[in-house]
């Protein structure tokens, strides 16, 4: 299996006022062909802008992107249309990603026509009704000349994601894409999503706020925490959940409430060493979680950054006192007698 | 004891340019003293309207068409409570009601606040307007609040709103909605559009305000986790009517109407597994031309006969526990094969 999107130490600032904040610092992450990540983190982590980045909606500062193999700076007319069309993305608002002025029929027949996946009217129409069964809408006629207000929150992003599939697409970007629908349609649209993702091979990186959901969604994928615009740790999702080995995943998981009350309420809670929430303005020195983390271990922590290291369990975390730990089990492991 | 607040048969209808929309249909329920009830329900289910309606802050489309609300006031001598009859307050007597008997915390309430006005403004307008706590006295109890909600007093009080974050701004509000001593409180989404971490801040104020101070709560919210955390009694709401009423034990552990059984199914947790979820097929009823009989029957997987033509009232399940389903007794079990 081939990876299908590389970033390598991606980067990209912004310009706020005359202060420059870093709000993805050199991210490198490999997906590959019919993978699922999750990248969860809370506001203002740098998850969105890396989505925007490898959908081609904002340019890296620094760092490269690499689509099937290729950097995308270096792509050829045809071959950055290529990498254009193949990746597409979802966004959260339902109620702001399509235009309340055209029918359901034109949101989906636009980009068939403009991008001539489609030879005449009659094959428009016939496709236009096949993404639309493709996404659950049936019986779509029902649904063609409808305007985006006449639906819920849910068609909508299904009317989304059959817009998206129109120009078959190898790589799905959902920025919360489920967030803004109710409860209890998210996991229908999630699951039409997975069946979608199965059928048609796609890659999707899904961002989200949620970690259980990241849990549900990416069951066989993995899992990227993201922290002040950087990756702390990357795992399988179920292997994340049940074993977060960086103290920000720990405490994110602790904080989390729980649609049970038993589990819930006699959850232990980590405390962080401070409630201040740190400015992507004024970053701390070398590890950007050390002012708040529960596993503070001196010096390192505060004047080098720490790597993210791959381990053998398939696991990648970016703590010093983590890796020390691991590097001592590793040393251990190999100094055994052999029997 | 009597209850804090009891409500009877409340209608609330909006007038909508394509007919009447029925939000609130003859709802009844009683908030216990010191209880904190949680209202869930999606979007459409009417719940917002129900808490704007006990403070009568509803928009002018609105009307109430019919219904009680009695609001009795416990003064800690061990006298009898005080009556008040919500809906027939007017002018002076619904302004000192509002905020000293009851006090609301808006939905998307972080933009609340006059940009312009310091936090300690925000005080002395509100004590101004309902009250009549002045002065020096009005910044102990201020400052003490802001302390309870764990903000550093001294520097919020002098604070204007864009130099406090969003989860700081939500503890204002907070400390606001307590400054005159009122006895019931309600707080639509509290925590919606907070970070993960945040939003375990306010839940952990809001549980240790609920030990050091005596208040009802009614938190409106589409978070079935919110209500696990901290919920006495759960209301279910869907199209504008009370479906089933428990305390969290039971709402979570044993739920008889179908649409509670099909949400709890529906939420994702940390801890359970992806082939345990299910969706509720369809959506929630146009209000304004809403199906007949049960108007949960059209995604109902027990919906019969009688659910298309009789809409059920609510039944008395047992000890606390009310339900308005015809087939509650055996929704738990027929339910279970669904997914």
């Amino acid at each position: 299996m081939r990876s299908i999107i590389e970033l390598h130490n991606l980067t990209r600032t912004f310009q706020v006022k005359r202060s420059t904040i870093k709000a993805v610092d050199d991210v490198s992450l490999a997906i590959q062909e019919g993978e699922i990540v999750c990248l969860v983190g809370e506001s203002g982590c740098g998850k969105t802008t890396t989505g925007k980045m490898i959908a081609g909606a904002l340019a890296p500062s620094s760092g490269a992107i690499h689509y099937m193999g290729q950097n995308i700076s270096a792509l050829s007319k045809t071959g950055f249309k290529k990498y254009r069309l193949g990746v597409q993305m979802i966004h959260q608002d339902p109620y702001a990603s399509l235009n309340p002025a055209h029918t359901v029929y034109d949101i989906i027949a636009a980009p068939l026509r403009h991008h001539g996946f489609t030879k005449n009217e009659a094959h428009t129409q016939e496709r236009v009704r096949e993404l639309l069964e493709l996404v659950d809408m049936t019986p779509p006629d029902d649904f063609l000349e409808k305007f985006p207000h006449q639906l819920s929150g849910g068609q909508r992003q299904r009317v989304s994601i059959a817009r998206a599939l129109t120009v078959s697409p190898s790589f799905i970007v959902a920025d919360e894409a489920v967030s803004m629908v109710d409860v209890s349609i998210r996991i229908s649209l999630l699951k039409t999503l997975t069946r979608l993702k199965e059928k048609m091979g796609l890659a999707v990186l899904f961002i989200t706020h949620d970690l259980a959901l990241a849990k549900y969604f990416a069951w066989e994928g993995r899992i990227g925490v993201m922290y002040l615009g950087r990756i702390v740790e990357l795992a399988p999702a179920r292997q994340l959940v049940e074993s977060p080995q960086h103290p920000y995943t720990q405490v994110l998981l602790s904080a989390i409430p729980e649609a049970d009350p038993d589990v819930t309420r006699r959850k232990q809670r980590i405390e962080l060493r401070s409630m201040d929430v740190p400015s992507l303005l004024r970053l701390p020195s070398g590890c950007a979680f050390h002012p708040r983390c529960p596993k503070f271990d001196g010096e390192k922590c505060e004047k080098v950054v720490p790597q993210l290291t791959m381990f053998d369990d398939g696991s990648a975390v970016a703590c010093h006192p983590v890796q020390r730990m691991r590097a001592v089990e590793t040393l251990r492991a190999t100094s055994l007698p052999r029997t | 004891m009597e209850p804090t607040l009891t409500v009877r048969n409340l209608t609330i209808e909006y007038a909508a340019r394509r007919g009447k929309v029925q939000a609130i249909r003859k709802v009844s329920f009683d908030v216990k003293r010191g209880e904190a009830l949680a209202l869930i329900g999606e979007s459409g289910s009417g719940k917002t309207t129900l808490g704007l309606g006990i403070v009568q802050l509803l928009p002018a489309t609105a009307r109430i068409t019919s219904g009680d609300i009695l609001y009795r006031r416990q003064d800690k001598t061990g006298t009898p409570p005080i009556e008040i009859p919500a809906l027939n307050l007017k002018g002076n007597s619904l302004r000192q009601f509002r905020w000293r008997e009851c006090a609301m915390v808006f939905q998307g309430a972080l933009n609340a606040f006059n940009p312009v006005l310091k936090i300690a403004d925000h005080f002395r307008d509100t004590a101004k307007a309902h009250g009549s706590l002045n002065g020096k006295t009005l910044e102990e109890r201020g400052k003490y609040l802001l302390n309870l909600v764990r903000l550093d007093a001294e520097r919020v009080w002098k604070s204007y709103p864009h130099e406090l974050s969003g989860g700081m701004r939500q503890r204002v509000l907070i400390a606001l909605a307590l400054l005159l001593e009122p006895q019931l409180i309600i707080l639509d989404e509290p925590t919606t559009a907070l970070d993960i971490l945040t939003q375990r801040n306010i839940m952990d104020v809001l549980k240790e305000l609920r030990t050091k101070l005596d208040f009802s709560l009614i938190f409106i919210s589409h978070d079935l986790s919110l209500a696990a955390e901290l919920a006495d009694r759960v209301a279910t709401v869907y199209a504008g009517k009370i479906v089933e009423t428990a305390d969290v034990q039971t709402i979570f552990q044993a739920p008889t109407h179908p649409y509670t059984i099909g949400l709890i199914n529906a939420v994702p947790t940390l801890t359970g597994h992806k082939d345990d979820l299910t969706s509720i097929p369809g959506s929630p009823p146009d209000l304004v031309e809403m199906p007949t009989g049960c108007k949960f029957h059209p995604r109902c997987p027990l919906a019969d006969e009688r659910c298309k033509t009789e809409e059920p009232e609510s039944e008395f399940a047992a000890g606390d526990h009310w339900v308005a389903c015809w087939h509650w007794q055996r929704a738990r079990e027929a339910l279970k094969s669904y997914g």
